[in-house]
């Protein structure tokens, strides 16, 4: 597996310009490689470094520091239910148990079907809607057992394909800048001058 | 300096704008601006604990092992010393209850997961981490928790192991490998309390500089293959040296064991090598224990070698030498090699050529460039570090002199200095360079001068110092046209300084000595006229190391008398009548030079390998049996006598040498007139390809093959095309090619290199397997070759 | 159980009738268009700025006294004049990596409200000099990378952002980023290394100070989401008007967030400065009290780093100057709430677990510290801790912080408060922060430790000494 497709390095070289320095765009780059693959391979590592500038061993570090980034296939459903603070005061413990039993698996694990992995998540900044949880990033709310288990079902029957994509597909929708609007980044050393507008009058 | 004319007032220098006095523990220390409080604390004798800093690197802050107190508008402050400035006035304390705690804490922290395997730790007895936790420690840890657990060392080079245990992730080896040797295949991986050090999967951390990450690890989580489980740090003896595997004359310790060396280790030198080693460097002591070193002399008799005593095998010498005196006069005789000794050794040989008459003696291997390049104005390496613009006109440095490469690395990376390259190929410092041309082999002049007219160049080359570095790039082509370039570019600039880099380890020693009266090339021709009766070999394997392989074996064959001086048997002696074993590095004192002209000491620290003896004593002693007496009855006595009676070596006096041991530069050589001719480069006539030829560090040099950790690097011989002219040729990568010369073919690995210039073919010379050399023509100024599939 | 796409289950804007500044359209459903947008009132304010000098709009900012609401509560424009003169390219980073514990509200202002936050961006970059806006959004979030994607794409298209905004001399890139889960990334200093492609690890100030030493290592500013979107507003309404709101030292309204044993959890948009504790959990406008009328034990005032308060600092206000020499901060505006049912101990440890599990690794004491916390925390947790591992929870904490650590005062224990805030040996805060819970629940409850632990044996050494 697989180095990045011929659409996703056209992909790559317009997020790349879009940044000062090549090498800012290496998370996003990791972001395309796992949405291409479900998890980053080691190949797109290695491709992703040849893009920005970097060893592969480089990228590798960036990508590892990142809970996002998984080494190897995940479920096609990521279930992520959070466990710290608000969600713990309000039933996570007891969600995530419950959870491990529905889908017969142990936090990290992925079940036979290759359809979930479960894993215990940090705060996800839902706290006053607690106890929450994401299927890959997408959001349920104050959820209760009952209701876990009909989220399962249904993703399961592909219910929620329209709203939830599988798992490496974070936002479905991507900046795009047309260049005859954009400005264009610069490499800093290439900057001498204050902005035009700094001097001292009204910009319009 | 007379202070007669000077009032007082005058006397008192004027007050530095830089200069700033801070209070450590009381006492007043002097520090310079934007100096960090621990360089101040390591001067004033306040030592503070440490293991992320590095003084050679920048500071990350990490370890918080090295925090102070620093007097603040709110009451002293906890910072760490080793990134917090300096500042007048600051009020720094470093032995505070508060700071002692603090010390302990961050202790006890580090011990927590570390396996404290201390008695089965190469480390252990010169660790860090281990004496601090001796001096500065609370003495007993209270982590009962279950440890960090990963599997034991893993290899990650190799040469160089890892035990993530035992690291403390003080990011120094890492930090390394990406700021100083621009290797960045080591790095941290995971985070937080999973955080290790690893490189990426099938990836290895193959960087000629991978040692130094051994030595600067402030644990014994990075081991080196040679000197693993070798010996307790508390057995170990050491001295200080240079180290002489290339010219760039890196400061080490020489360390042994129960008479066995078993380290080298780079000594911060300021003017030279910052403390780093390349890898070969700092391994092939590996070499000097082979099993294979000469330890007795040994003499043809019918037809194969047989052990002799010295004074026998002495005598034989001076024997075969009187003869050729006698048949041919001493103009007969020729000596060749010197440049891998000690300055002292050179002299003592080129004495023993004086006193006779011999004047067919060359110290370089036709793999050099003429000695009139040292009559220009001379550059040291520090020079060149600091020059706004360094002009590389030659070898790729990081495969023929490593540590500069490191240092020129760093003044580009550290905007010093723009690198301005003339090169056949793509070099080690190409990425880093501001401007990089490739020339055809040949057009370095033709190169060179465009260069020069271009505008921007000029101004850069205009807006201040300019160093130029010069070597052989290849040796397939003649060394006149880099002479060439380098004379128009003087003419540009004058105002230029140059380095040479001619590589081997005392070669500029041994020019300045006296050993370079002839050329290489002319003895071999001489001696295929049949007008060489005696070739002496100090050291040297002209069959190896001479690029047209053609002209060396005929004119070998046709010497009737070989004596050799050297530490093994070579391609060039294993047919010689006499072979007299050398004593090696480590096994003798003397002195060298370096590249730049920087004359260092180097010290014996084990006995010599069987009987064999250094080389200027083998040179008084046959001296002496041909009826000369050269008065050295000691190494000092041959130092004396040659600062006494060469005008280089004049400031190297013995005195001068004790009190610096950065070493001591030699004076500027007279004026020495470049007359080469002006050559230009044949034409193509229907080859498809112009020759380069050059080193990589690992070859089939003694030095490298005779070092079980370093053999196994060295690549093998190959020929590598630009991909597109792979392509264009329909060969695949790894194929066996024919590989088509005016004289013969020879069938090799062809591999794609995209480094490589089309229109040329890149072969790295002295690899085991095919030989470029019967492919190169000394007398052509460039050399072609077609490319066959088969 | 509810999909993110809901809002029924946050109530907090739609309760009571207090000024609204930053939330003022999350009422609509299609807030985040850029229809939406202009229809009411949007991008007024960058017409504003740029009808005027771009130093009188920095000018403005400052007497605006925008506190910081990333958590320092530094002001931004004194921020914005702190980058070195002459010096360019500068940059703006915005920080929308939302992730302290209890925290949620900027990820509301990006995904209902986006364009409102492009306009602050383009304002900073108009008023401070910047020359290009990078806008990291927490990998996890994706609805908010989707909303603010497509407002960029609309805003670029319509000629709010890029070359020559609204036809000025005025030119700017706002560049969408996404980081990919590490808490501490939101720290400047890791954001900005983490924004160059590395581990977002933090660095050491100074002398990394951002608007010195920033991205690429030129002059940055970083600011929180919700800080820059209350620029829009001040911009069409003035500064006057804005610090007519609040306190002089805490003027405007700022975003909280209360979640826990609260009868309605919800993010509100309150008064700064004068709104309480005791408004906030018990008032009717806001939480309406405890759940099931349950007793409130304790409660942590500014996301899960600040030290905890219990009943007694209920009616301290929204007011820096007053929180400190309590023994806490405001930090990122999130209250958690326990009552009395609460484990102290085991909620301690999810905190404690938290930051040691986000430890970037770089620090000795919080790497190593953290884990070691956590570990001892969840012995005594699981009933396997001794009497002894209560005291070497505060020795790891004094490897971390040296000296007093900061806490609430307490009557009954006859306790006085320790102000906030404290001496660590570490870079940035989370290493601190895994101590913080310990030290809070230790100091204040220190009887639920007690009952957990069994006092340990002492086996008497005989015959060596004698
Ligand atoms: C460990 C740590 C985590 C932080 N996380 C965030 C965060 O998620 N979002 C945020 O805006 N600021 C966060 N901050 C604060 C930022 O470092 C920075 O002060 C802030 O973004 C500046 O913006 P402001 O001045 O507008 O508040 C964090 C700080 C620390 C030490
Ligand atoms: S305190 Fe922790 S998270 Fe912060 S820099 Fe240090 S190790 Fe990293
Ligand atoms: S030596 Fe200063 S923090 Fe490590």
């Amino acid at each position: 597996m697989a180095r990045l497709t011929e659409d996703n390095v056209r992909l790559a070289r317009e997020i790349i310009a879009r940044y000062p320095r090549p090498r800012s765009a290496t998370i996003p780059l990791l972001h395309l490689a796992q949405q291409q693959d479900g998890y980053v391979t080691n190949d797109a590592m290695a491709h992703i470094g040849e893009l920005v500038g970097a060893t592969s061993a480089e990228v590798f570090g960036t990508a590892s520091f990142y809970e996002m980034f998984k080494f190897e296939p995940v479920g096609k459903y990521l279930v992520n239910i959070c466990g710290t603070m608000s969600c713990a005061l309000l039933g996570a413990e007891e969600l995530i148990h419950h959870a491990e039993h529905r889908l017969g698996v142990k936090l990290g694990g992925t079940t036979p079907d290759g359809n979930f992995t479960l894993e215990r998540a940090e705060c996800q900044a839902a706290c006053t809607e607690a106890p929450c949880l994401q299927v890959n990033y997408r959001y349920r709310y104050r959820v209760t057992t009952d209701e876990f288990d009909s989220l399962i079902d249904d993703l399961a029957a592909g219910r929620l394909d329209d709203e939830i994509p599988p798992h490496g597909t974070v936002a479905r929708v991507r900046q795009r800048i047309s260049p005859d609007r954009g400005v264009g980044a610069v490499p800093p050393e290439d900057v001498v001058e204050a902005p035009s507008w700094l001097d001292g009058k009204a910009a319009l | 300096m007379s202070t007669t004319e000077t009032t007082p007032e005058e006397n008192v220098p004027p007050a530095d704008p830089n200069a700033v006095r801070l209070t450590i523990n009381g006492r007043e220390v002097e520090a310079r601006k934007g100096e960090w409080i621990i360089a101040a604390a390591d001067r004033s004798g306040d030592y503070i604990p440490r293991f992320c800093y590095h003084p050679r690197m920048e500071s990350v802050g990490m370890c918080r092992q090295c925090l102070v107190e620093v007097e603040g508008p709110r009451g002293p402050m906890m910072v760490v010393s080793c990134m917090t400035p300096v500042a007048d006035g600051q009020i720094v304390r470093t032995d505070t209850p508060q700071v002692k705690r603090a010390h302990e804490g961050i202790l006890e922290l580090l011990l927590a997961n570390h396996p404290l395997d201390c008695p089965v730790c190469d480390k252990g007895g010169e660790c860090p981490l281990q004496d601090q936790a001796f001096s500065h420690g609370p003495g007993e840890s209270r982590f009962i928790e279950e440890k960090r657990h990963y599997e034991k060392p893993i290899p990650i080079s190799d040469i160089v192991l890892l035990d993530r245990e035992r690291c403390i992730l003080c990011d120094r080896c890492t930090r390394f490998a990406d700021e100083v040797a621009g290797d960045a295949l080591i790095h941290f991986t995971s985070r937080g309390n999973n955080t290790q050090v690893l490189t990426f999967p099938d990836e290895p951390f193959s960087s000629y500089f991978s040692g130094n990450t051994v030595q600067i690890c402030p644990v014994g989580a990075l081991t080196a293959k040679p000197y693993r489980f070798k010996a307790r740090p508390w057995d170990l003896e050491k001295v200080e040296s240079t180290c002489t595997t290339c010219s760039v004359g890196c400061r080490i310790t020489v360390e042994s064991s129960r008479d066995q060396l078993l380290r080298y280790q780079g000594v911060d030198s300021e003017p030279v090598n910052w403390s780093w080693l390349c890898d070969k460097g700092r391994f092939n002591f590996e070499a000097v224990e082979s099993d294979d070193r000469l330890g007795e002399p040994l003499v043809t008799s019918d037809g194969a070698f047989a052990s002799a005593s010295w004074s026998v095998a002495l005598r034989r010498a001076a024997t075969l030498v009187s003869e050729a005196i006698a048949e041919g006069g001493a103009s007969s005789v020729a000596i060749l090699g010197g440049a891998r000794g000690t300055n002292e050794d050179a002299f003592a040989w080129a004495s023993f050529a004086k006193a006779l008459g011999i004047d067919l003696v060359d110290a370089q291997m036709g793999d050099g460039l003429p000695s009139s390049v040292f009559g220009y104005p001379q550059a040291t390496i520090d020079e060149a570090a600091h020059a706004k613009t360094v002009i590389l006109l030659g070898p790729d440095l990081k495969e023929e002199l490593p540590v500069l490469h490191l240092r020129l690395r760093d003044a580009s990376e550290k905007k010093r200095s723009r690198l301005v390259e003339l090169s056949p190929k793509e070099t080690g410092l190409t990425r880093y360079a501001w401007s990089s041309t490739l020339h055809e082999p040949g057009l370095q002049v033709t190169a060179a001068e465009s260069l020069l007219d271009d505008p921007k160049v000029a101004a850069q080359i205009t807006s201040g110092s300019v160093v130029i570095v010069v070597g052989r790039g290849n040796l397939a082509e003649s060394p006149e046209f880099t002479m060439e370039a380098l004379r128009r570019i003087m003419a540009r600039v004058p105002s230029a300084k140059v380095l040479p880099v001619l590589r081997r380890g005392n070669v500029r020693g041994a020019i300045h000595a006296g050993l370079s009266t002839a050329d290489t090339a002319d003895v071999l021709r001489a001696a295929i006229d049949g007008r060489v009766n005696c070739l002496i070999t100090v050291g040297a394997d002209p069959i190896a190391d001479f690029p047209d392989s053609d002209l060396v074996r005929r004119a070998m064959a046709a010497i009737p008398r070989r004596i050799s001086v050297d530490t093994f048997l070579t391609a060039s002696n294993q047919n010689a009548d006499v072979v007299l074993p050398a004593a090696a590095f480590g096994e003798k004192d003397g002195t060298t030079t370096s590249a730049e002209g920087r004359v260092t000491q180097l010290a014996r620290k084990i006995t010599v390998h069987g009987t064999a003896r250094p080389d200027w004593m083998i040179a008084v002693e046959l001296a002496d049996l041909l009826g000369v007496e050269l008065p050295m009855g000691s190494v000092h006595e041959v130092h004396d006598a040659m600062v006494n009676s060469i005008r280089e070596f004049a400031p190297v006096s013995r005195e001068a040498l004790r009190r610096d041991p950065d070493g001591v530069l030699v004076a500027k050589s007279s004026e020495i007139r470049d007359e080469s001719a002006t050559r230009t480069p044949n034409d193509r006539a229907g080859f498809a390809y112009r020759l380069v030829v050059s080193r990589k560090l690992y070859d089939n040099g003694r030095n490298v093959e005779k070092s079980p950790s370093l053999a196994p690097l060295a690549p093998g011989s190959s020929l590598y095309l630009h991909p597109l002219d792979l392509d264009r040729l329909g060969a695949v990568d790894g194929a066996q090619v024919k590989v088509i010369g005016d004289r013969t073919s020879i069938v090799m690995k062809v591999q794609s290199d995209p480094s490589v210039q089309r229109g040329t073919a890149w072969v790295p010379f002295n690899q085991s397997g095919p030989d470029i050399g019967e492919l190169i023509d000394a007398g052509r100024p460039v050399n072609d070759v077609r490319v066959e599939t088969l | 159980m509810s999909a993110q796409g809901s809002y029924a289950h946050a109530p907090g804007f739609f309760v009571g009738d207090r000024p609204k500044i930053v939330t003022s359209r999350f009422e609509y459903d299609d807030s985040h268009t850029l229809e939406r947008y202009l229809a009411t009132g949007g991008y007024e304010g960058l017409r504003v700025a740029l009808t005027r000098p771009a130093a009188d709009i920095h000018e403005a900012v400052k007497s605006a006294t925008v506190l910081g609401r990333g958590g320092a509560g530094f002001p931004a424009g004194t921020k914005w004049g702190l980058t070195p003169q002459g010096v360019f390219p500068r940059y703006l980073v915005v920080n929308g990596d939302e992730s302290e514990p209890g925290t949620y509200k900027d990820r509301l202002l990006m995904e209902r409200d986006p364009h409102q936050l492009i306009e602050g961006c383009l304002i900073a970059c108009y008023a401070a000099g910047l020359s290009q806006c990078f806008l990291y959004i927490r990998g996890e979030m994706a609805v908010a990378q989707e909303r603010v994607a497509a407002a960029l794409n609309e805003a670029y298209a319509a000629g709010y952002v890029g070359r020559n905004v609204l036809g000025s001399r005025f030119s700017i890139d706002i560049t969408l980023h996404w980081g990919a889960g590490a808490y501490v990334v939101g720290e400047e200093t890791a954001l900005i290394e983490s924004l160059e492609g590395n581990r977002g690890m933090p660095r050491l100030k100074p002398p990394y100070f951002p608007a010195a030493i920033g991205l690429y290592g030129q002059p940055t500013i970083v600011n929180n989401v919700e800080t820059l979107a209350n620029l829009p507003w001040i911009m069409q309404h003035g500064a006057d008007a804005y610090t007519a709101i609040g306190t002089p030292t805490s003027p405007g309204t700022r975003m909280v967030a209360v979640s826990g044993h609260v009868k309605r959890p919800g993010v509100y948009e309150i008064v700064n400065g004068t709104t309480t504790f005791r408004d906030l959990i018990f008032g009717e406008d806001f939480c309406g009290g405890m759940r099931d009328g349950n007793e409130l034990k304790a409660f942590v005032p500014g996301g899960g780093s600040a030290p905890w308060f219990t009943p007694e600092q209920l009616d301290l206000p929204f007011e820096a100057s007053q929180i400190g020499p309590a023994g806490s901060m405001l930090g990122s505006g999130a209250i958690m709430v326990m009552d009395h049912t609460t484990d102290i101990p085991r909620a301690a440890l999810t905190l404690t677990r938290f930051y040691a599990h986000e430890s970037c690794g770089k620090c000795t004491p919080c790497r190593e510290g953290g884990t070691w916390l956590e570990r001892i925390l969840s012995r005594i947790v699981d009933g396997k801790g001794t009497d002894a591992d209560l005291d070497q929870l505060f020795e790891v904490g004094e490897s971390i912080c040296p000296g007093a650590f900061p806490h609430a005062s307490s009557s009954k224990l006859g306790l006085a408060a320790t102000p906030f805030p404290y001496r660590m040996n570490t870079i940035c805060f989370v290493g601190p922060s895994a101590y913080a819970p310990i030290h809070s629940a230790l100091t204040l409850f220190r009887d639920e430790f007690e009952s957990r632990v069994t006092k340990r044996q002492r086996i008497p050494v005989t015959g060596v000494v004698s």
